[in-house]
Order: C-alpha cells, then sequence, then structure tokens
C-alpha cells in the first residue's frame, strides 16, 4: 500500500494494526494505553546492588534467550558498555535470539555485528545505525527487519508497549551502591542521560554499569534507584576521549559560512525572531555556525533566544552564560563544554528523550520550537528528506530528533552543499524518507534557497526581506548539471529496514540492495 | 596511442580517482568506485570513450573511483596514457586528443 510520502510499503508489514504514514498529524487526538513493566519488589532494606560481574547482574535479572536488552548512546563512539553486555550475554551465558533495542548504534559497536551474522542477535531496533552493524544489517544478515524510529519515536514505541524491553542497561559515568546515576562526576562524564530515562521507569529489569562508584546518596539522579535492580562496577564504561570531543569548533569553510549566514538570514525574515524565540541546531558544519550569524541578528534587533534544546554543545553554552539565552534543555551532550555545564551553568537542564521528542505524550518540548536547523545527507523535490541511507542504499545514519524537531517546529530548515562529492544532495526521490516532506519548510544550499510551496507566509517572509529563492526543481537540475544524473538503484525484495515515522506509522521500507555489476 | 609502460595518475582523495593503465591487449577495464551502484555505468562509459578519443585499442586500465566527476574521470586517463608513452612532458595535443 502505498503512503502519504509515496512510498509502496508491503502488505506483510500492515498488520497488528501498523497503519501506513498518513500525514504529519494523524494520530492527534486519539488515546495511547500505556504498557507497564514487571518489576521486582526489593522490600527487605539491601546496603548494596553491587554484584560482581555483568554475567551475574544478567543472571540476577532473569536473562534468557529471546529477550530485549536496552542500550542508550550517551558515551557515543566511545561506548564500551553495549559491547560488554552482549559479550557476557552470548559468550558467558550463550544466550541466543536477542533484540537490542538501542537509542543509537556506531563504529563503537562494530563486534555486535559478528552476533548478527552468527545469528545470536536476531532483532534491532535503533534511532542510528551506522558502520559494520549497518553494512550487515543491509546486507541481509538479521533474522528480522531492522526497525528504525526516532527520538521521540522511540519512546512512544516503548510506552505503548510495542516494544518491550525485558533488560535496560544504563552506561552511568557514576552511580552510588544502589543506581542512583548521573552522567557527570567520573572519569567518563557524557552530561545528560536523557536518553536513557524512559529506558528505566518501562523495563522490567535495570542494569547500572558504572566505572565510577560515589557515596550514596549521587543526587540530583537522572536514573533513579527505585528503578535498579543491580550495579555492575568495570574497569572503563567508555574512552573518554570519543564520548565528547573537546570542543565543538565553528567551522572556519567559508561555504559553510555562507549557508549559515543564509540561514541566520532567513530566521530573521520570520515574524518568529522575536523576543524569546526558541531554537534548535544540529552540530553539523553550516547547522552549528548559523548560531554565530544568529547572535548578531538578536544584537542588532536588541532580542534574547528564550530557550534551546536539543543535543547541545560548546557555543550554544556560550550564549547561555553571555544570558543571550534563557534557558538550555538538553538530552545529550556533544562536547566538554556542555558536559561540564548541564545542571552547573544556571539554566542549563536534563530532559527525558519523551520530554524531548514524544509525539503521543501530552506536548513534547519539539512541539514548542520556533525554528530548527538541520542537516541533510538527500533531500528530494517533495522536500522529503533522507538521514538514513547512504546513496548506495547501505545503512549508515540516524533520523535521531530530525523528524521531531522538523514536525515540531514553525520553521524546520535544512542546511546541506548542494552535491558532496559526486553525490547530488537535491535529488529527485531520496533513497529512504526518514523525514516527511510536509515537516520540512526551507532548504538552504551553496547554490540558494528554496521554500516548501506549501508555506506561501515564509515565501512572503523571503521576498518582504529580499532574501532570493528558487525553487527545489532548480537546484535539483543544477545538481545534475555538476554530477550527472545517477541511476536508480536496484534492490531485492528483501525488507532489511523498517522505517518507522515518529507516529507509529511506516514512512519507508529499506530493500536489500543488489550491487551493480558491470 | 600505444600503452608502452605502466603508468598512474590521480590520488585516492575525496572526489579523485585512481587510473593505472598497463599494456594490454585489447582494452581491459578493472573499476571499483564509491559511487558505484549510481554512477558505475557512467563512469565506465566516460572511460571508455576517453580511451578511444585517444586512440587507445590495447591497454589494462585500472580505475580506483573516490566520486570523480567526469572532467576528473577525463583528465586522470589522459595523463595517465600520456605518461605511459613519454608524450606528458611535450607534444600533449592540446586541441585535438585533449579536449
Amino acid at each position: 500500500m502505498k503512503n502519504a510520502v509515496g512510498r509502496e510499503i508491503p502488505d506483510e508489514l500492515l498488520v497488528n494494526g501498523k497503519e501506513v504514514y498518513q500525514g504529519k498529524y494523524y494520530m492527534d487526538g486519539k488515546y495511547l494505553q500505556k504498557a507497564a513493566p514487571k518489576t521486582h519488589r526489593y522490600e527487605k532494606p539491601q546496603e548494596s546492588k553491587i554484584v560482581a560481574s555483568l554475567a551475574e547482574a544478567l543472571k540476577a535479572c532473569g536473562a534468557r534467550d529471546g529477550m530485549t536488552f536496552s542500550f542508550h548512546h550517551h558515551l557515543r563512539n566511545g561506548d564500551f558498555v553495549a559491547n560488554m553486555v552482549m559479550k557476557a550475554a552470548i559468550e558467558e551465558l550463550g544466550l541466543k535470539d536477542l533484540t537490542i533495542a538501542a537509542t543509537s548504534l556506531g563504529e563503537a559497536h562494530d563486534p555486535i555485528a559478528d552476533y548478527i551474522e552468527e545469528g545470536k542477535v536476531i532483532g534491532i531496533q535503533t534511532s542510528g545505525i551506522r558502520g559494520r552493524m549497518g553494512e550487515v544489517v543491509s546486507a541481509g544478515k538479521l533474522k528480522t527487519p531492522a526497525i528504525i524510529r526516532s527520538h521521540g519515536g522511540r519512546p512512544r514505541a516503548i510506552e505503548a508497549g510495542e516494544v518491550h524491553i525485558d533488560i535496560a542497561f544504563v552506561a552511568a559515568p557514576t552511580s552510588d551502591c544502589v543506581g542512583n546515576c548521573r552522567g557527570i562526576g567520573g572519569k567518563s562524564n557524557c552530561g545528560s542521560l536523557g536518553y536513557a530515562m524512559t529506558d528505566a521507569k518501562y523495563a522490567d529489569h535495570v542494569v547500572v554499569v558504572t566505572d565510577c562508584l560515589v557515596d550514596f546518596p549521587n543526587f540530583p539522579a537522572s536514573v533513579e534507584a527505585i528503578d535498579v535492580d543491580a550495579v555492575v562496577v568495570v574497569d572503563s564504561i567508555g574512552n573518554p576521549r570519543k564520548i565528547a570531543s573537546a570542543a565543538a569548533r565553528i567551522s572556519q569553510n567559508p561555504r559553510d559560512l555562507m549557508m549559515a549566514e543564509n540561514v541566520a538570514k532567513v530566521i530573521a525574515s520570520t515574524p518568529y525572531f522575536k523576543e524569546g524565540f526558541s531554537f534548535q541546531t544540529g552540530v553539523g558544519g553550516p547547522s552549528l555556525a548559523a548560531n554565530l550569524f544568529l547572535e548578531k541578528y538578536m544584537d542588532e534587533r536588541n532580542i534574547k533566544m528564550g530557550w534551546a534544546i536539543g543535543g547541545i554543545c560548546g557555543p550554544m553554552v556560550e550564549l547561555l552564560k553571555k544570558g543571550k539565552v534563557g534557558k538550555v534543555i538538553d538530552v545529550q551532550d556533544f562536547d566538554l563544554d556542555a558536559v561540564n555545564s548541564i545542571n552547573q551553568t544556571p539554566g542549563h537542564y536534563e530532559m527525558s528523550a519523551s520530554q524531548y521528542a514524544n509525539p503521543a505524550n501530552k506536548g513534547a518540548f519539539v512541539n514548542k520550537l520556533d525554528f530548527v536547523v538541520l542537516a541533510a545527507l538527500e533531500i528530494d523535490t517533495g522536500f522529503n528528506v533522507n538521514v538514513l541511507t547512504g546513496s548506495d542504499g547501505v545503512l549508515r545514519g540516524a533520523p535521531g530528533g530530525h523528524p521531531d524537531t522538523a514536525a515540531g517546529s514553525k520553521v524546520c530548515i535544512i542546511v546541506t552543499p548542494l552535491t558532496r562529492g559526486r553525490m547530488a544532495t537535491v535529488c529527485e526521490k531520496v533513497v529512504t524518507v526518514t523525514t516527511p516532506g510536509d515537516c520540512v519548510d526551507v532548504l538552504v544550499t551553496d547554490y540558494g534557497i528554496a521554500v516548501n510551496p506549501l508555506r506561501p507566509d515564509l515565501i512572503e517572509c523571503l521576498d518582504r526581506a529580499g532574501i532570493p529563492h528558487v525553487t527545489i526543481e532548480s537546484l535539483k537540475e543544477k545538481a545534475y548539471s555538476l554530477v550527472g544524473r545517477p541511476d536508480d538503484l536496484q534492490w531485492e525484495d528483501k525488507v532489511v529496514a523498517v522505517l518507522e515515522a515518529r507516529d507509529g506509522t511506516i514512512l519507508d521500507v529499506v530493500r536489500k540492495i543488489k550491487p551493480l555489476e558491470l | 596511442m600505444e600503452i608502452l609502460k605502466t603508468a598512474a595518475a590521480g590520488t585516492l582523495e575525496s572526489s579523485d580517482c585512481l587510473v593505472t593503465v598497463e599494456p594490454g591487449e585489447g582494452i581491459h577495464l578493472d573499476l571499483s568506485s564509491s559511487v558505484m551502484n549510481q554512477y558505475g555505468r557512467q563512469i565506465k562509459a566516460t572511460v571508455l570513450s576517453t580511451l578511444e578519443r585517444l586512440g587507445v585499442e590495447n591497454a589494462s586500465v585500472t580505475v580506483v573511483d573516490k566520486g570523480a566527476l567526469d572532467c576528473t574521470l577525463k583528465a586522470r586517463v589522459e595523463c595517465a596514457v600520456f605518461r605511459s608513452n613519454g608524450t606528458s612532458a611535450s607534444n600533449i595535443p592540446w586541441g585535438g586528443a585533449v579536449r
């Protein structure tokens, strides 16, 4: 059945009430029956929940074949915890048929690809997939199609019981002996633990893995001891150098700066750019640089930003410290400046993934967002964005909060160079739709700006401000004139990944790629 | 044009390609590319038409492409061919075989 973004969704996936994507607010007003976990009672006072090893913790939580384990990705590419847990479960306990429900998976998790190839891991549910994991899933080696959800779609699915977590693993930079966790104060600090919060509340069992045990009570806690079954102390939960970069630097690339300046111009041309406006930006070159130019316009008009959300890095913390933004609320920290600021700098707070972006709760932060600036691997003439699959059809990206912020914000701006190497970023049809075009408003490239025809109000704003803009079709033609028109990818029938829209409907599927034989 | 000895041109940098030509019988092309699935056919056609324009009929050609544009591919193939027969220092047929 064809969905609202023109993608053919196989009928065999449309079972148990699953529907195809039908537009951005299709589920609005419906009711949600929340699932509840079955949890262990610890009435008798315990001195400590520390167990000797991950294997012991797994046993204590009744780990068995066919279970779903959850992980969060605040340790980013420095994470050791997911690999350690899977190794203990599979190699020490001999478990099989496991499903991994992660907030994101990357190169750090390459070793788990072996367990997929061996058939020990049979399911993957994640908001991002890169490295060898992406390759083996794309090659059709996972027994069931991977399920890809946005950062808001994931807590929605957990709360709705569509994914039931048997054991959640919390990688905690600090914990006390009963499992109060924080993302700071240890040797592998990551700042916010926002993505782990929903998991801890909805999993049957919760295991905290830390490399820095601190005195009770480790407060204020991000994940609380009332939800924790066991604490495991290991030598190291991650490589600090890969957890948070020294400082996210603002690009010096003139092309990035030109695009960033145009992003700020577009923002400043709209009526939403007024005292107290709200903002989120990515950490990519031109997205991050937009901060710099936006500050100029804020100074010029003597207005301040009310609040900013997102994955946070140094430049936003800088604005907070200068008093140019009222509050910064984050689910994840990208650099040491942000890690060292959260819950320290007045006005810098932590939030859960659900509070950030869940479309099925009673109003997430993204719903109050004025502007979001995002990148794209590809964007097509219907303004549909792909941030998941490479142009060669292989899984190597992350929807993350992209679809959530795009849908919630008043103005969603995509900023991307027109071409990358020989790849046309602006194209006829994206490989995979991860953010539907009805959520995307403006495209800023190095060859021009295009506004979604669904937003005549924004077209008027740009015209009034004298900002030139063109059709997205003309940008696509420009791109193809530079790099040539690509051949269509050839696919096999096998579906290797299902891409859920944030509301739980099916937005697209990724099939197994058929490599070109010359 | 004849391929007298093995010669190479280009790099493995992103948006470039490394072209190696060796003496051979007929044209044999070994192509790998980071954009194979979308541009493999076009790259092959560009390389073969460039060889034909240069009058190369016997060569074993290896192209390791990192997303080079057509103009880059042509230039690298031309350069590798000229280096293989000592034409690269002088007598480059500007405006003739090289367009």
